[in-house]
């Protein structure tokens, strides 16, 4: 094999830059030890498969370009993939990877492997192939130390159960880490040139689910994301970023009314007061949960004309677990609050007539209850059965 | 020794009736409550237990039937013997209707209560039996009518105004906390585990009561019916011990869901 990139002399005092021939000499085999023992064998058939076999060794070791004397130095200059990948390597520099303090910094073999066995990402063998990225970020971010005690944030568990790594096992199409988070320039998610800084998120995940980030976008939610409201809910809030359940299961549904409580906190209490919003609390879905009503990406105020729930919309929203509603059936409060009479009057008078009968009833019956027993038990059993 | 006589209180559609009150109520009681306290921890496995949503629904709505049947029933069986000239059913001392009277026997009672008089002379039916009766009875009409809004919500909206099922399903819920609450721990007592009747009183399962027991309790009643000859007529053999035996562990059962469902009641209240 030759350097087929190698510079032409420029000098006939230049000396020949080594062959990766002569490399091999010595670094083909395994017998060959540094001074401390580690072995400096570059296995050839690896090599040869990577990416870079078409290099030379001093393409990289460039400090060697010149030797003539072996066997070389053991300290070699460090390696500088930038030489040729200097975007890639610019974007680790400034991210999150880069920017680990010292030795704890990310290298660029530390996701591409050993440097002589780098293989091109659409190799399913290399670590960079879509469908090893998560088990090449997992080296970090499993929740276990990885290579050099690091130990990034968990997800990659979270990811593993995901709706997202299922299809990834049937379609490429499907996303990896990379495809949200980049791949060299990695940026904490409360950065704002983040592709997972909250406002970003809806443009990020519209890359695949781009009618959903359509209908998203006109949203009440939407407009408020947009105008910096940090508790404006994007993709992720609802959907988590990572565990990413199935819309269609049961327990994701389900975790998405509590989702919009921790906003609607008023509107999920008047909920959880309704018949629909009891069964969902025992656990089953087939009634109206919050999106069921109020659409899931299109949600619009109450007064918005577009809104499922507006005077417009509400009848024919209504019909579609009621077919037959009629216009005094929609007059249902689905969020009556017995404690507000302006907006549930009739409901709040029931409760307070409710909680005065019971009170009623038992105070009396109570005392009732517990006079009659002390009679009963502390008292002469006979005397008083006996009439005067 | 002779053996002891028995006066007969209650027929066998009484007691039939009381039979299917208590098993169809306890049953609407444990297939509603999980729904009525859905955030409580038992909710979710105990309607887990019933067979998920669907099929605790559906036993709901079957209880349902039985007891609205069972009120049918009485009701008419009640219409029939008021037409055809029955007295004593809507006034006077053999009636359930709410009187005087019982204002006066309620304060003696209280008397007897505080060691302030004797105990009162009670009639066939006393205040307390006559509010258990009244409360199951208008609390199977306000339910009843609120449960059936609630399972036909399309056919009552044509006439009535949404609010109403936002009213219906609190009227319900409350109306059946109430009627729970107030059988576990008001009629189960007065009825039943007072020290005087201590563990249960079988009369309601037998049908018949110890003549010397009826006498001392419902003196009015058993003067009333020596005094018009009546009591012969009334005269019944003892119990089958055997039945007695089957029934009080019937009623044992009765008694205890009714208390597991007023303790899950109380600890889900309590844990809000």
């Amino acid at each position: 094999m030759s350097g087929v990139l190698a510079a032409p002399s420029v000098s006939a005092q230049q000396p020949e830059p080594p062959s990766n021939d002569t490399c091999q000499t010595c670094h083909a085999e395994p017998s060959m030890t540094r001074a401390d023992g580690r072995p400096v064998v570059v296995p050839p058939d690896r090599f040869a498969s990577s990416i870079h076999a078409t290099l030379s060794c001093v393409d990289c070791h460039t400090d060697l370009a010149k030797t003539t004397d072996f066997p070389h130095p053991e300290r070699l200059a460090p390696v500088s993939c930038a030489a040729c990948h200097d975007e890639p390597a610019a974007g680790l520099a400034r991210s999150v990877h880069g920017m680990l303090s010292g030795a704890a910094a990310l290298q660029c073999t530390s996701c591409h492997g050993p440097p002589h066995e780098i293989r091109p990402s659409s190799d399913f063998q290399s670590r960079t192939h879509k469908l090893q990225i998560a088990e090449t970020c997992a080296q970090c971010h499993s929740g276990l130390a990885g290579p050099g005690a690091r130990r990034g944030p968990a997800v990659a568990p979270m990811f593993a159960d995901s709706i997202h790594a299922v299809a990834l096992e049937r379609t490429t199409v499907a996303p990896t880490c990379t495809d949200c988070h980049r791949s060299h320039d990695i940026l904490r998610k409360t950065d704002a040139k983040s592709p997972v800084h909250p406002p970003n998120i809806p443009a990020t995940c519209g890359t695949c689910h781009a009618n959903q980030h359509r209908l998203f976008s006109d949203s009440v939610h939407a407009q408020e994301l947009a105008g910096g409201n940090p508790r404006a809910p994007q993709c992720a809030s609802c959907h988590t970023a990572h565990r990413m359940a199935a819309t269609a299961s049961d327990q994701w549904q389900l975790s998405a009314v509590e989702q919009c409580g921790t906003c609607h906190r008023e509107a999920l209490a008047t909920y959880r007061d309704s018949f629909h919003g009891q069964v969902t609390a025992l656990g089953f879905t087939p009634v109206a949960k919050c999106a069921d009503c109020h659409e899931s990406h299109r949600v619009f105020r109450v007064s918005d004309v577009r809104s499922s729930v507006s005077p417009q919309n509400g009848l024919t929203t209504c019909r579609t677990c009621h077919p037959s509603a009629t216009a005094n059936f929609i007059q249902f409060q689905p969020h009556a609050n017995k404690d507000d009479p302006e907006r549930s009057p009739a409901l709040y008078y029931a409760a307070r007539v409710m909680n005065a009968l019971l009170l009623g009833v038992f105070l009396f019956f109570g005392g009732h209850t517990l006079l009659w027993f002390a009679r009963e038990r502390l008292g002469p059993s006979d005397e008083g059965e006996r009439r005067g | 020794m002779a053996e002891a006589r028995y006066v007969r209180r209650f027929g066998r559609v009484e007691r039939i009736q009381h039979l299917v009150l208590f098993v169809t109520f306890l049953g609407l009681a444990a297939t509603g409550l999980p729904l009525l306290f859905s955030d409580a921890a038992w909710a979710p496995p105990l309607a887990q237990l019933f067979g998920g949503f669907g099929v605790t629904g559906t036993l709901h709505r079957l209880f349902a039937v039985g007891l609205i049947g069972v009120f049918l029933v009485h009701v008419a069986s009640v219409t029939v013997r008021v037409v055809r000239g029955e007295r004593g059913i809507l006034w006077g001392p053999t009636s359930l209707v709410p009187q005087p009277r019982d204002i006066v026997e309620l304060y003696r009672h209280v008397r007897w209560f505080l060691r302030r008089g004797p105990k009162p002379a009670f009639d066939r039916y006393t205040y307390w039996e006559k509010f258990d009766y009244l409360a199951v009875f208008w609390g199977m009409v306000i339910i009843g009518f609120s449960g059936l809004m609630l399972w036909f919500p399309e056919l009552f909206a044509r006439v009535l105004p949404g609010w109403v099922f936002n009213v219906a399903l609190l009227v319900h819920g409350e109306e059946a906390l109430l009627a729970v609450g107030f059988i576990v721990t008001i009629h189960f007592f007065n009825s039943h585990m007072r020290p005087h009747k201590f563990p249960m009183d079988m009369v309601m399962f037998t049908g018949v009561v110890p003549e010397e027991e009826y006498a001392r309790e419902r003196p009015l009643e058993y003067e009333r019916l020596r005094a018009t000859s009546a009591l012969e007529a009334r005269l019944a053999p003892p119990p089958d011990p055997d039945f007695v035996r089957r029934t009080r562990l019937g009623g044992f059962v009765a008694i205890a869901v009714g208390s597991i469902l007023f303790l899950l009641i109380v600890f889900a209240v309590l844990s809000r």
